[in-house]
């Protein structure tokens, strides 16, 4: 069914254009006069300005594995967050760790831990479902590279941003 | 002719093209992209150099570098020639318009030519045929469209362009564009004539179709130079571009380019006509309060800096016209192509018309 809209009876002024025109011309030199004296919030300068200081609390940025205070890596290569990750960006080749260790208890550690960035989304997964506490989302977010095996995180990379990490629960030490 | 005329015309052409034109040609266009930011709240090219100012640089070497592609279906000869007919006019245009008093003796215009006004509209019309050629060379439709909207706005606003200028030669009797520069200096800007006898009342009547004058002549500049109002031959959105679709690189700079030459030689030709030109009037009290005139004729260095003075007051002048230019452009919709031909046609022609009338008869009342 067409509908006839009805066009709106215009005065004399408004037919005129020109208050119109006039108005508009005052709302544009408002606007550049509030950008110039920056009372108007504009875009972030990116690279000199970060907004880092202000990422939420629980922010999803680069997956990354972390030591304990006892200066031990938390991952004991049980590959559950390569079977969890979604886009298969984790890989791990598990090592043993030699019965005259002190965390011999153990049995197991990552040899080689890669995480390859170019795959990975950002879901958090991999800390989810990590039973030791292991692997964290950092608040990195700029990760960046020339070439496509720059974009792999390996172990040492990854526990260079995961650093240390203070209250977790130490379920290996020896009882006392 | 001797040599030191046509020595100095020719560092007049050299430094009006090279240090004036073209420099501020890329500078307005830098204008336009920080103006459209800062009005849209955004910032603008601010990378490059302090403030981004070396943006057109940038932007230059981007053009010099990129593939010059001519597509297979155009028409080979027009097409290479449009481009150059967009730049060329815009830049001839500027010869016969004062743009200071004087330098050193020499007087700071091109061409003091005593048919003046005639020259630029004769000039500046054929800017059209670039468009034209584009649109019809290019062989595909928009850049089609586009030419034929071009030519169909021009001949619908060149009427009101050359008919707003009337009465100011009805004033000043003369078509010597210097001459109107000497008459406002005189009198007074057409569009405030302060200078001289406050008390006449004829003069400041006058004043009144002059502002109407000013106004038709600058909104059909607008559409002269293909600025948003009416920027129908190259609207983005319906026809991709327009007239200059298919070109790219150095080809579609000098399109660019032309259109920002004619917007300078436009606004510099309503500083001449209604603005006072080169002329800024300074307040001075000396038994009783008058207007200083500075120029360039004080002998020594009075006289130097008098005459830079000029130049720096006229594309002042020039500049405050562009941000104007600008202003409108972020500011107001693209007019429908029937609305355009109804302003064109049914207002701005009359209004010119009968405004001639006026000034010629409170001209009859009071001379």
């Amino acid at each position: 069914m067409a509908i006839i809209v009805p066009r709106p009876k215009l005065n004399w002024r408004e037919r005129l254009y020109l208050p119109a025109i006039a108005a508009g011309m005052m709302i544009t030199i408002k606007h550049l006069k509030n950008t110039i004296f920056g009372r108007t919030k504009v875009t972030m300068q990116y690279p000199e300005e970060k907004w880092d200081s202000s990422l939420p609390e629980h922010y999803r940025g680069t997956p990354a594995l972390v030591r304990d205070t006892t200066g031990r890596v938390r991952c004991v290569a049980c590959q559950l967050c390569e079977f969890i990750c979604p886009p298969r960006a984790i890989k791990i080749i598990a090592g043993e760790i030699p019965s005259t260790d002190r965390f011999a208890k153990v049995e197991k550690y990552p040899e080689e831990f890669d995480i390859d960035m170019v795959r990975c989304i950002f879901c958090g997964m991999c800390e989810e479902v990590c039973p030791e506490q292991a692997i964290f989302l950092r608040k990195d977010y700029a990760i960046t590279g020339f070439t496509r095996e720059e974009m792999v995180h390996h172990k040492d990379k990854l526990l260079e941003i995961g650093g240390v990490m203070h209250g977790l629960v130490l379920k290996w030490n020896e009882k006392k | 002719m001797n040599f030191v005329f046509i020595t100095t015309s020719l560092l007049k052409i050299i430094g009006m093209i090279f240090v004036v034109i073209l420099p501020m040609v890329s500078y307005a266009v830098y204008a336009e992209r920080r103006v459209s930011a800062l009005i849209q709240d955004r910032l603008g090219p601010n990378r490059v150099g302090p403030a981004g100012l070396f943006q057109p640089i940038a932007d230059a070497a981007k053009f010099l570098f990129k593939e010059d592609f001519t597509p297979g279906h155009v028409n080979k000869f027009y097409y290479w020639l449009a481009p150059c007919l967009a730049m060329v006019p815009a830049i001839t245009t500027i010869a016969v318009v004062p743009f200071g008093s004087m330098l050193l003796g020499v007087p700071m215009v091109i061409a003091d030519i005593n048919v003046g006004i005639l020259y630029v509209f004769a000039i500046a019309s054929l800017g059209v045929y670039g468009i034209v050629l584009a649109g019809w060379a290019s062989n595909s439709k928009y850049p089609f469209l586009g030419g034929v909207r071009s030519s169909s706005q021009m001949i619908s606003y060149e009427l009101s362009l050359a008919l707003a200028v009337i009465p100011v030669f009805l004033l000043v009797g003369n078509l010597r564009l210097t001459n109107v520069v000497r008459y406002q200096i005189e009198n007074g800007w057409m569009i405030a004539p302060f200078i001289g006898d406050w008390a006449n009342l004829g003069k400041w009547l006058l004043a009144i179709p002059m502002i109407i004058s000013f106004s038709v002549f600058t909104i059909a500049v607008f559409a002269e130079t293909n600025r948003l109002p009416f920027d129908l031959p190259e609207a983005e959105q319906e026809l991709t571009g327009g007239y200059h679709t298919e070109y790219s690189s150095m080809k579609f700079a000098l399109f660019f380019l032309g259109e920002y030459a004619a917007m300078i030689t436009g606004s510099a030709i309503i500083v001449t006509l209604f603005l006072g030109g080169w002329h800024l009037p300074l307040p001075f009290w000396h038994r009783g309060f008058h207007w200083v005139v500075v120029d360039g004729t004080a002998p020594g260095w009075r006289g130097v800096v008098g005459g830079l003075f000029n130049i720096a007051t006229f594309f002042a002048k020039v500049a405050a016209l562009l941000f104007v230019f600008m202003w409108v452009r972020w500011t107001l919709p693209r007019f429908r192509y029937d609305q355009l031909m109804r302003l064109g046609w049914l207002f701005f022609f009359e209004i010119a018309l009968v405004n001639i009338f006026i000034v010629a008869g409170i001209l009859a009342f009071i001379r």
